[in-house]
């Protein structure tokens, strides 16, 4: 009956009791739910549009970081006094570089790869991981960087809220992440549905064979949606990389992002966003009230439990348009 | 009425304008297996021309091999030439060729399910660059030949009917503002009434536009009573091809493909004799 108690009455006796922690918890899980959702975004772009399951979106939000701080360090080095126009240089050239990235990948994997099964050019994304991580250490190094928070002017400390019989603290570059996400998100939205290129994207989504029938043009659509998954990439990359430091390990969350898909289905963008609030959410709640019981640690294996959960019951996720079975 | 059997039709050459020609084509799929074996045709300009045949015969893979889509299928063309207003089409992409007026419609319609009617039609002006008025007035242009799709416009394409689909899937490659159509048997599916309808409209569009038909059908008749020369395709050959009038009063063309023959219908028994002579006509 103790055991009973504890999971099922106790916690929520605690959230009752201190609904400030409550709502700090909550924010906390928001934060890394939208986090999480950009990343499973970069997922759902590419997969969307070339039926490509893209192993390598872990690793491009590494690169991109790790080549908007190594470019930022080497202008500094140049010469470039100013911080802030060091930042904004690097990000810009930064930008190039995903461009040229997404443009390789059409011109050296996926072109050739045209037509071939699904597992091929899924092996050929995990060839991809590969370079990327080789070309990353060979060219900034393997050791962990801070990310150019400040020059970039994104906002540091925190804000106070006095609520609820206590205080809720609110990171601001938390409160930036999310702003900036929803902006991403937003603006994403209206490129698919009211330009060329995003009809395009949407009608090769829908059938290759159709879309190359009236003359879309398969590669410009690839390269556009790769460069989109890079610009997602890099955004993330901030994000994760200034709540804490810009290294390899970071790949790691992006396989956050794999539960994400699962419970949002892998082919839509609302279900990516729902997705990722709800694991989020659901991993800082578990993890504040229900850790202890294991004796904590839940956050790392929370989320893979709540899509396993999700698999039994809906296997084709919240929104998705059909089964997974592309992986 | 004599029917020619020869690679070339007279009437093409006559006409002295071809805006297709397809000369002794071989086409393998998967670098191994023979699909066309040796497939000649010529469409003239402003021209509708039926390519018959039963399935499997080689219609959609003549039509593919044209427009170049055969490539995403791992086929390829072997041997042969394909000259779209004289120009080969074999090195072009098919945005290219789409964009130099040569598009096709596919077999089973294939509109993009998740786009509306109205964004499906603007998918197929992808190619173009003379800007969005002129883009506006071919829609509204679409729209008066089918004001089907006009009632529609703001339904997804997948919760419209067969009919509506294959207007939309027709509507949509005029939108690309074509020289020439490949049309892959619009009659799949359809009720005869609606074939009917769509029929009639390849014609109007052909007479009032000026567009030119490649036409695959297995309606032989519908086909031929709307086409002005046919091909009869069989296991990747032309067996037969002259004027549409010549071909719907032809015996065999009458017995295989029209169902009456002598005014009576055969037993499928003597179809053995048919395999005979079609063998000696290839």
């Amino acid at each position: 009956m103790n055991i009973l108690y504890r999971v099922f009455i106790d916690p929520f006796m605690q959230m009752g009791q201190a609904p400030d922690l409550l709502v700090q918890t909550l924010w906390e899980g928001l934060v890394a739910g939208v986090l999480y959702a950009l990343i499973a975004l970069g997922f759902v772009l590419i997969f969307k549009a070339s039926g490509v399951f893209n192993f390598a979106q872990g690793i491009m939000v590494v690169f991109a970081a790790l080549t908007l701080v190594g470019l930022h360090a080497l202008l500094r080095k140049w010469g470039v006094s100013s911080g802030m126009v060091a930042a904004y240089l690097a990000l810009a050239i930064t930008i190039v570089v995903m461009f040229a990235l997404a443009w390789c990948i059409e011109r050296a994997i996926l072109r050739p790869l045209v037509n071939q099964p699904d597992i091929i050019l899924f092996m050929a994304t995990f060839g991809l991981t590969y370079f990327l991580v080789g070309l990353g250490e060979l060219v900034f190094g393997g050791e962990p960087k801070s990310m150019i928070t400040e020059d970039l002017g994104l906002p540091r400390g925190a804000i106070e809220i006095k609520m609820l019989g206590g205080f809720v603290s609110l990171q601001k570059i938390d409160i930036a992440a999310a702003v900036i996400a929803s902006v991403m998100v937003t603006s994403l939205a209206l490129f698919f549905q009211k330009t060329r290129i995003g009809r395009a994207l949407r009608a090769v989504a829908d059938s290759h064979k159709a879309a190359l029938s009236v003359g879309i043009s398969l590669e410009q659509v690839w390269v556009v949606v790769w460069f989109a998954a890079g610009i997602v990439a890099l955004t993330t990359g901030i994000m994760w990389g200034a709540r804490s430091s810009v290294s390899f390990a970071l790949e790691i969350v992006a396989f956050k992002a794999l539960p994400v898909l699962v419970l949002g289905g892998l082919t839509s963008i609302p279900g990516a966003i729902v997705g990722g609030l709800i694991i989020g959410i659901g991993e800082k709640l578990g993890e504040f009230y229900w850790g202890p019981l294991l004796g904590s640690g839940i956050e790392a294996w929370f989320a893979y439990l709540i899509a396993l959960i999700f698999l039994l019951v809906r296997p084709q996720g919240l929104f998705g348009e059909r089964i997974i079975e592309r992986i | 009425m004599t029917l020619a059997t020869t690679t070339s039709s007279p009437a093409a050459i006559a006409a002295g304008d071809t805006i297709l020609s397809v000369s002794n084509i071989e086409v393998v799929y998967d670098h191994v297996i023979l699909v066309l074996k040796g497939v000649s045709l010529d469409v003239p300009r402003g021209g509708i021309v039926a390519l018959l045949g039963a399935n499997g015969a080689g219609k959609t893979t003549t039509l593919k091999a044209i427009s170049n889509l055969l490539h995403a299928e791992r086929g390829e063309v072997t041997k042969g030439s394909i000259l779209f207003e004289g120009e080969e089409v074999h090195s072009r992409s098919p945005n290219d060729l789409v964009r130099r007026g040569c598009i096709q419609v596919m077999e089973g319609r294939h509109c993009f399910g998740h786009l509306t009617i109205e964004e499906n039609l603007l998918t197929g002006a992808f190619t173009r660059r003379d800007g969005k008025a002129a883009i506006k007035r071919d829609m509204d242009l679409v729209y008066t030949y089918f004001p089907r799709l006009q009632e529609r416009r703001n339904s997804q394409a997948g919760y419209t009917s067969g009919g509506e689909q294959q207007m939309c899937a027709i509507g949509r490659a005029l939108m690309s503002r074509p020289k020439m159509i490949l049309l892959d048997e619009p009659s799949m599916g359809l009720a005869p009434q609606l074939v009917e309808e769509i029929f009639e409209i390849v014609a109007s569009l052909n007479a009032k536009e000026g567009v030119s038909f490649l036409l695959a059908e297995q309606n032989t008749y519908m086909a031929l009573k709307h086409a002005r020369y046919g091909y009869v395709l069989e296991n990747g050959r032309v067996v037969l091809d002259g004027p549409a009038q010549g071909l719907l009063e032809n015996e065999d063309v009458k017995e295989f493909y029209l169902g009456i023959a002598e005014g009576k219908r055969k037993s499928f028994r003597e179809g053995k004799h048919y395999k005979r002579r079609k063998r000696w006509l290839a």
